[in-house]
């Protein structure tokens, strides 16, 4: 009865709810294993990802949402208010830092950058991409940030893995220079400034 | 990369979001090796680029003044030869680390996070022509109700008060019997035989329980047909007029009656 009907029950129940449902919700309500939720899911994006359609189904934040086609954006701009404007070069940067290395103090986000971050802070608190999310055990218990569910939805993101990976692990500071360093000097050994290296 | 330095040179210092920001910029324009960076030439041109930070604010400019004497601080330290004695003093990994190491390692983990930023970056532009139900209100605009602090400080403030024993006090409840109020109609409309004017047996600034209660009295009074709201015209003023009752309903006096209401 339920196969009859799920992926109606299912459109449903996305385009009644005001955010993200996610998989466990979805077979809570339609009254199936997540498993089989999961199925409905697929089957119902791929009606969705038929061209001719102005709709998207798309997962975010951890959950499915129904979203309009970029390629509409115009005439749904004439329709509703223009959005708030994006962020500025700084305050993604540091959005991006507390992505990657959340949880993290307002001190390191500065080393990183190499410049005082308490306006940006102040910006994505704002915004409400970042939160408090404790404090750290150090000197002065300083104040920790993390990103918001609002984050995920404001990039689109189905969670916080699928940012895309960084390059380079910079944790390690030392290894990655050494590392680095051994390859190069490998490739290039003319490289004159190099010497010291060695020695380490 | 020699002739077109003089162009280049006019590069504007607030386009860059701080020194490593523009020590980035010129180690991509000069195509410098970031693991292996001549410090010298980099730190000239870094000077010559934040000549002009003087006209900048004083924080932006301090943090660029802050970098160009890390880079000459490098490039000095670079200079010295290593003696090779206060080298095995030292033995470990203060002697033979290359004083270039910690800012290779910011400058690396930098251009990650910047990396990151601009992807972050087209996943905005992408995100910004996508409509959701609801998801998007904008009601970021809005004040945030807790300006500065967070509901947990409010909270333990709160705890702080609390436990100060002299900020408590009995908080006396509003008690305003009936039967007073009863007492206190039947006696005005007896004085005035024309009848008080409903509005006025109200109180001004009076509770909303003595509204209440004031307006349960009238109606007991009128139960009783002790008293009668008399209106002449439409939307006119409503008068409560007494009754002298010559005959009480179940034969007890009205004084009595009033006594146990």
């Amino acid at each position: 009865m339920i196969w009859n009907h799920g992926k109606a029950i299912l459109e449903a129940i996305l385009l009644a709810s005001p955010e993200p449902l996610s998989l466990r919700r979805i077979a809570e309500v339609i009254g199936l294993d997540e498993k089989d939720a999961r199925i409905l899911v697929d089957d119902l994006r791929k009606e969705y990802a038929q061209p001719g359609r102005g709709i998207d189904l798309k997962e975010i934040a951890g959950g499915f949402v129904f979203t309009t086609r970029p390629e509409y954006a115009e005439y749904v701009e004439k329709l509703l208010q223009p959005r708030a404007k994006g962020l500025s070069h700084a305050a993604l940067e540091t959005l991006a830092i507390i992505a990657y290395r959340q949880p993290v103090t307002k001190a390191e986000i500065e080393g990183v950058r190499g410049v005082k971050a308490d306006h940006t802070v102040d910006t994505l608190l704002d915004r409400k991409l970042i939160k408090e999310v404790g404090r750290k055990e150090a000197p002065g218990r300083p104040v920790l940030f993390g990103t918001t569910k609002d984050f995920l939805q404001y990039f689109g993101l189905s969670e916080l893995s699928a940012l895309p990976p960084l390059s380079v692990d910079t944790t390690d500071a030392g290894l990655i220079l050494r590392q680095q360093r051994e390859s190069v000097v490998g490739e290039e050994p003319a490289t004159g400034e190099a010497e010291e290296s060695e020695a380490s | 990369m020699g002739l077109p330095r003089i162009e280049s040179y006019t590069v504007r210092l607030e386009k860059f979001e701080g020194p490593l920001d523009l020590l980035l910029h010129l180690i991509r324009r000069e195509e410098m090796n970031i693991y292996d960076i001549p410090i010298a030439r980099i730190t000239e041109q870094y000077l010559e680029i934040i000549k002009d930070v003087v006209a900048m604010d004083i924080d932006r400019a301090s943090e660029f003044l802050v970098m160009a004497a890390t880079l000459l601080g490098i490039k000095s330290r670079m200079l010295l030869p290593k003696p090779p004695k206060a080298a095995e003093e030292e033995s470990g990994a203060e002697a033979g680390l290359d004083p270039r190491e910690e800012l290779v390692r910011q400058l690396v983990a930098y251009s990650q996070y910047k990396e990151a930023a601009q992807a972050l970056r087209e996943q905005e532009m992408t995100m910004a022509r996508v409509y959701t139900r609801q998801l998007f209100v904008e009601a970021k605009d809005q004040t945030a109700p807790l300006e500065g602090l967070t509901l947990k400080d409010l909270v333990k403030a709160f705890e702080e008060v609390l436990k100060d024993e002299w900020n408590w006090r009995e908080v006396p409840r509003e008690e305003i019997p009936l039967r007073e109020k009863i007492r206190e109609i039947n006696f005005r409309i007896a004085r005035s035989p024309s009848g008080v004017r409903f509005r006025d047996l109200f109180t001004r600034g009076g509770s909303r329980l003595e509204i209440v209660v004031t307006f349960l009295a009238l109606l007991e009074l009128i139960r009783q047909k002790r008293a009668v709201a008399v209106q002449d015209a439409t939307f006119g003023e409503i008068l409560i007029r007494r009754i002298l009752v010559t005959e009480p309903a179940g034969g007890q006096a009205p004084e009595e009656d009033d006594e146990d209401a």
